[in-house]
């Protein structure tokens, strides 16, 4: 290539036939474009999915939109035999559910970040105990759920109907427990997603450069304040993503809620009474559905890929503030 | 290096003990686990005065520094022998609480560390600590005026401490250790991750502060140490154990230091002959 007089190569990459790289003896320019061609097919066939998924669920569901409109989300029945259709309750369901979950899942999960990250134990200890964490991740929904059936439900029954006795009038023990629900349903949600909260948050924490924890030290911090002072709003943005991916995870989790959370058609701010999530409901009824229940679920899947998007876009614009706001050069 | 290390007992150094201390600091050792990192020496800091600690690398000065205000204590294996009298309390003593000491002796580091907060809370931070009671807003200002740093960021207190460059970064920094008004004030090589006028800035400040605190700084910078220093602490590396112990080596006025060293090594270190 040296060889020849430098004008007549002035670039290496055009496409220019009379310049072309074909005359170029290496390889590595078409290497080069070849893979730049790949990553952009990748990128367009995600984008293209998606859309794909969106117009194919919208367009199933379009006879029920247009048949149901904007009541399909206030109304409370789903009686196939009548064709009344609506999925309030399935909407507060997934909300109130997940929500428990997030609550539960968040402050054991950041509480095991703290845990991990903050020399409360040896770094090795700390890894194994991560690790283990981390496998809860692993266990399938379905045996999550069987657990939740065999286990969690007998183990939860006494306590419950003791609330429910002597704390009846608090709206959240309204009622007993007599199977399958929301409490049982949110506690595995909460186990379910305490990996994806923990690991995320440690990360969070652990990117925390050395000099910000000698800096809340010779502040004369104690150790709780340094952690609850500098290091946790210091690891602030990332949290929320943990716990922003924590929910979204939750909103969609399907087998084990449908396993426990009774699919009940009600609304009931009771911990322990049956209740009913978007999720379960798609995968409780398609299996049996006609066309006319399964135009009804494609406009219900709809409604939980809108909720699951709006809780994503307001995550994240939350994290991007907080970012801006108090780690602007980072 | 040997040789001179070994006439340069810590017993020969001129050590002279001031009116005026308001902390005294009697290393016997120091250890990091086995590693013995620093040996006898005795640094008195007097009040309203600037110490600086110059010395080459591994020769402990950030080492003593860090002793001063117990942060050592944050590396598990450190072990200090000796006496760190502050206004006649020994600070190692059993019944002292680290955090407290850290509290009154405040300290800035090498890097700028503000905290991911507002410029505002930054400085307020050890007040909230101490749960002062008293006008916030006005000691902010006081703070942020003792640091040079006011006008700079009078308008914007709300920002992220971390929106600043990185000498207004350090200034905020000695605003947040000054904020709780301790009387002494250690400084990492401040410095260090600094520009030139950033570095101007901070050493004109330091002798501002004087005024009303005692500095120590450790730099390995000693135009610096000439520029800033009242009194400087000249430690050297003592390599005839077969490991890299550091050690006072002289200590005195800084213009005596520089022009007049009692001491082969100290000579030839501020001649520049190695570093």
């Amino acid at each position: 290539m040296l060889g020849e007089p430098w004008h007549r190569i002035i670039s290496i990459t055009s496409t220019d036939p009379d310049r072309s790289p074909a005359r170029h003896p290496g390889g590595d320019y078409a290497l080069d474009r070849g893979f730049r061609g790949i990553a952009w097919t990748s990128a367009a066939l995600i984008l293209a999915l998606v859309a794909y998924i969106i117009v194919e669920i919208g367009g199933k569901a379009l006879p029920a939109i247009a048949e149901y409109g904007f009541g399909f989300l206030t109304s409370t029945t789903w009686n196939v035999q009548e064709g009344h259709f609506g999925i309030l309750p399935e909407i507060w369901g997934t909300l109130y559910s997940s929500l428990l979950a997030l609550i539960l899942g968040g402050v054991f999960g950041i509480t095991i970040a703290i845990f991990l990250t903050q020399d409360f134990l040896p770094s090795r200890l700390a890894v194994v105990f991560r690790t283990i964490i981390e496998l809860l991740a692993a266990i399938p929904s379905v045996v999550f759920g069987l657990w939740g059936i065999y286990v969690l439900i007998p183990m939860l029954r006494p306590a419950a109907n003791w609330l429910h006795e002597e704390f009846g009038v608090v709206p959240f023990f309204g009622t007993s427990l007599s199977g399958p629900g929301l409490a049982p349903a949110a506690l595995v949600l909460a186990i379910m997603i305490l990996p994806t909260v923990a690991s995320i948050s440690v990360d969070a924490l652990r990117q925390i450069p050395y000099k910000v924890k000698e800096a809340a030290y010779g502040m004369g911090t104690t150790r709780w304040e340094a952690i609850l002072k500098v290091m946790l709003p210091t690891a602030g943005s990332g949290i929320l993503a943990a716990l922003v991916l924590g929910f979204g995870r939750a909103l969609g989790e399907t087998m084990a809620l449908a396993m426990l959370i009774g699919n009940s058609n009600q609304i009931s701010l009771s911990l322990f009474a049956p209740a009913n999530t978007l999720a379960a409901l798609l995968a409780s009824n398609f299996p049996e559905a006609g066309e006319v229940e399964v135009q009804a679920l494609m406009y219900a899947a709809l409604a939980l890929l809108a909720i699951t998007l709006v809780v994503n876009i307001v995550g994240l614009a939350a994290m991007k503030f907080a970012t801006r706001k108090f780690e602007a050069e980072r | 290096m040997n040789a001179i290390a070994e006439t340069a007992a810590v017993e020969a150094a001129p050590t002279t003990t001031f009116g005026n201390t308001v902390m005294d600091c009697q290393v016997q050792k120091i250890f990091y686990g086995d590693f013995l990192a620093v040996r006898d020496s005795h640094l008195p800091i007097e009040k309203n005065k600037i110490i600086g600690f110059i010395g080459p690398s591994g020769c402990g000065k950030s080492t003593v520094l860090r002793s001063l205000n117990r942060m050592n204590d944050l590396i598990p294996v450190f072990r200090f022998e000796g006496k760190v009298t502050y206004h006649g309390q020994d600070i190692y003593d059993k019944k002292v609480d680290p955090v407290v000491v850290r509290r009154y002796i405040g300290m800035v580091f090498q890097q700028p560390n503000p905290f991911s907060m507002s410029i505002y809370d930054n400085v307020a931070f050890g007040l909230r600590l101490n749960r002062f009671k008293g006008n916030m807003d006005e000691r902010v200002e006081k703070a942020l005026n003792g640091a040079a740093l006011w006008n700079e960021v009078k308008d914007k207190l709300k920002n992220s401490g971390l929106s600043l460059s990185g000498g207004q970064q350090q200034r905020l920094c000695i605003a947040r250790a000054i904020a709780t008004e301790p009387d002494v004030l250690l400084m990492d090589e401040p410095c260090s991750a600094l520009d030139p006028i950033a570095t101007r800035k901070v050493e004109e400040l330091m002798l501002e502060l004087k005024e009303n605190y005692t500095i120590a700084i450790v730099t390995h910078n000693m135009q610096q140490a000439m520029r800033v220093a009242d009194t400087t602490a000249f430690m050297g590396v003592d390599i005839s154990q077969g490991s890299r112990t550091g050690y006072l080596v002289e200590m005195g006025a800084t213009q005596r230091i520089f022009e007049d060293p009692q001491e082969e090594l100290t000579r030839k270190y501020v001649r520049g002959e190695f570093s």
